[in-house]
């Protein structure tokens, strides 16, 4: 029998429909955890509105706004043990702050402070990835290392939809299917790599579907509804955690640049992006909340301001930081430095010439 | 002390790393039940079970980006590219990711791995089995780049590399692999990464080289001065990044003259990198120009021809009389 693309049925998982409604019966998710992933999504798009600000003042360098994936990362890392660690690409603000990074940290990283890069020593979450989809094959390989060590860890992998067409990526499902291993490789379709969609992305009718390739789990989910990204991630981490390796889909949007330097209006219609806005995960779980009778428009209010406060806090720490010193760039090349390094490295500041 | 060759020294020390560290483990493809196409793992499946010596999936980028991510956790791991050529499959997760992994972490993290791969020709292989690589990693900032050039050597400089903190690239040339043998101590003993050997001392002319063309060079150095009156000083660099300048510098300060020796093509490399240190710190030490005796610019010819493609005797000894001419 033909294996035949289009028969291979993907159901997206929603809670929530983009007015707030339920749109299945409610998981069992307490109020206080209903507060803590809306309270998270709200830090995470305030930083996020102030880092693009403080970019166009100049006071931070290239940034990559993740406004309108708020729910797909603050519900897949609120799900997270703390003993699981995340594999982050350069858009992960969101899911990196709940898994512990502070924010002066990412400020830092904007403003090209070696320190910038510290995220593992307070919290597991791996120094931002530039290189799209390197750090599939990091979690896969954190993964084996939890499991011969029995540290019972999953390793989440963040990606997008345009690092689904890497080789490691689809080198990583296959490792983690392979050797059973406990890792999740959350993929949030924001619709757009840079300049290029979806559609021209892969001719897949989903990304969930491709897990099936590797013998692995795959699944779609609504990623602006954060009770559904939310109770999807408990579900697959449950397995990673039993060694089988799952594959989540976020269905979301990129509703701002893809970085500073980008100018989407070359590239994509503005009637996309507004029919996008309606489906706002915060707006959609604002809504909610209230609905259920434990938010109203004062806490909201007050919680922006809280949120804003932890900003400033955090820039100013930041900025309070000593900048990286160049004599410091040879100090994290080798364990220790061999000759040439010193020699390179006592010529800085001195006019002398290095020979 | 036991007779053995240089795969013998390379499988033993990796059973003794692995009993020694259960945090050290092995991956690559065909390396477990087949024990390596080589058999440089022959038996270590059978010995320390599947979990620890593993057989991959047929990826480079995957076994290299694996153990990235399994070094910065705390393990050990070992992996093998099959042959050096398959690597440029898994440049990122060499040059990009294992290189840089402390440094992007401003020393929050370090990635102790070993990629062993086997290089080198004269072994009449398929194409894209015998290049010299070497020279790509020289220029990548965070890697170690270690290469034997007899049994003793693999020994202690393989288990230097497992127990050192930063990547190895340890390329194993594979004309060796079974040359010949030689007296190896069972016992634990570490050879320094970072310091060249002097082979044999020497007044008249230093040949620099490493891995392949080592035995090659001392059998051309054996026959001129069995016949001509002149004392060659042979240093085999073993590690090839970083490299050792103290002791080709002090050599060539004493001699005043330098070949440098390896299979690599001739344009960006080791040999370049070295001419450029000797220019820099000992010019006026020099009575001759710099010679390099290396492969040609070209991709790695058929079999039919490479023993004119690769640094042979007569190239070595026409090398050697054309810089003593002066």
């Amino acid at each position: 029998m033909w294996v035949e693309p289009n028969e291979i049925v993907v159901n997206r998982v929603q809670i929530l429909d983009e007015t707030g409604k339920l749109v299945r019966t409610y998981p069992d998710i307490k109020d206080e955890e209903l507060l803590g992933l809306y309270k998270w999504m709200v830090q995470a798009r305030t930083f996020d509105q102030r880092a693009l600000k403080l970019q166009r003042q100049g006071r931070i360098g290239t940034y990559a706004p993740m406004i309108g994936q708020e729910a797909a990362q603050i519900g897949s890392a609120f799900a997270l043990g703390e003993q699981d660690w995340i594999y982050p690409s350069y858009r992960e603000v969101g899911a990196s702050l709940v898994h512990g990074v502070s924010m002066a940290n990412f400020f830092l990283y904007t403003m090209g402070n070696l320190k910038g890069g510290t995220s593992a020593q307070n919290s597991n979450v791996f120094p931002v990835q530039i290189i799209i989809g390197a750090q599939c094959l990091h979690a896969v390989g954190g993964a084996w290392a939890s499991k011969l060590q029995n540290e019972n860890s999953v390793s989440v992998a963040y990606i997008g939809d345009g690092g689904t067409s890497q080789g490691d990526f689809h080198e990583a499902l296959n490792f983690a299917g392979v050797y059973k291993l406990p890792v999740v490789f959350v993929v949030q379709n924001n619709q757009w790599a840079i300049s290029v969609p979806r559609s021209k992305q892969t001719a897949s009718n989903t990304i969930a579907q491709k897990a099936a390739a590797y013998g692995i789990t795959g699944i779609q989910v609504d990623g602006n509804d954060v009770l559904a990204v939310y109770s999807t991630m408990q579900q697959a981490l449950e397995r990673a955690r039993e060694g089988k390796p799952v594959l989540i889909e976020a269905v979301t949007y990129r509703q701002g640049p893809h970085t500073t330097a980008d100018d989407p209006t070359k590239y994509r219609q503005n009637d996309e992006v507004e029919e996008w806005l309606l489906k706002d995960p915060i707006k959609r779980m604002k809504a909610f909340m209230i609905e259920r009778g434990i938010w109203n428009e004062e806490l909201d209010q007050r919680e922006f301001e809280i949120a804003n406060d932890k900003v400033s806090h955090a820039f100013e720490i930041a900025t309070n930081t000593p900048g990286s010193k160049t004599e410091e760039v040879f100090d994290f090349v080798y364990e220790q430095k061999p000759p040439q390094l010193k020699e390179q490295q006592s010529t800085i500041g001195t006019e002398g010439v290095l020979k | 002390m036991t007779l053995m060759t240089m795969i013998e020294a390379i499988n033993l020390t990796l059973k003794k790393e692995m009993e020694r560290d259960n945090k050290v483990i092995c991956l690559g493809e065909d390396i477990g039940k087949n024990g390596g196409v080589f058999r440089a793992t022959d038996g270590l499946q059978a010995h320390f079970g599947e979990e620890r010596v593993v057989d991959t999936p047929i990826a480079e980028s995957a076994i290299v980006g694996a153990a990235v991510g399994m070094a910065t956790r705390g393990l050990r791991p070992v992996a093998e590219i099959q042959f050096l050529g398959f690597i440029y499959e898994a440049m990122d997760q060499m040059a990009a990711q294992a290189a840089r992994i402390r440094f992007r972490s401003a020393g929050t993290l370090q990635a102790p791995m070993v990629v062993r791969s086997p290089f080198g020709g004269g072994v009449r292989t398929p194409e894209l089995h015998s290049d010299s690589l070497e020279g790509l990693f020289l220029h990548s900032p965070g890697l170690k780049v270690v290469m034997p050039s007899s049994a003793y050597d693999a020994k202690g400089l393989l288990a230097a590399a497992i127990r050192d903190n930063d990547p190895v690239l340890f390329l194993e040339p594979m004309k060796l692999y079974r040359a010949f043998k030689e007296e190896v101590p069972e016992e634990d003993y570490l050879i320094e990464i970072g310091k060249a050997n002097v082979l044999q001392e020497g007044e008249d002319l230093t040949i620099i080289t490493y891995g392949p063309t080592v035995p090659l060079v001392k059998n051309v150095v054996n026959q001129l001065e069995a016949s001509e009156n002149i004392s060659i000083e042979i240093i085999d660099l073993r590690t090839i990044s970083p490299i050792d300048e103290e002791t080709i510098l002090a050599s060539v300060q004493k001699t005043g003259r330098a070949v440098i020796v390896h299979e690599a093509v001739k344009t960006g490399g080791a040999g370049a990198e070295i001419s450029a240190l000797i220019n820099e710190k000992a010019l006026f030490h020099l009575t001759a120009p710099i010679i390099r005796v290396t492969g040609f610019d070209t991709p790695y010819p058929v079999p039919s021809v490479e023993d004119d493609w690769l640094p042979n005797a007569t190239r070595i000894g026409q090398g050697i009389k054309e810089v003593l001419s002066h």
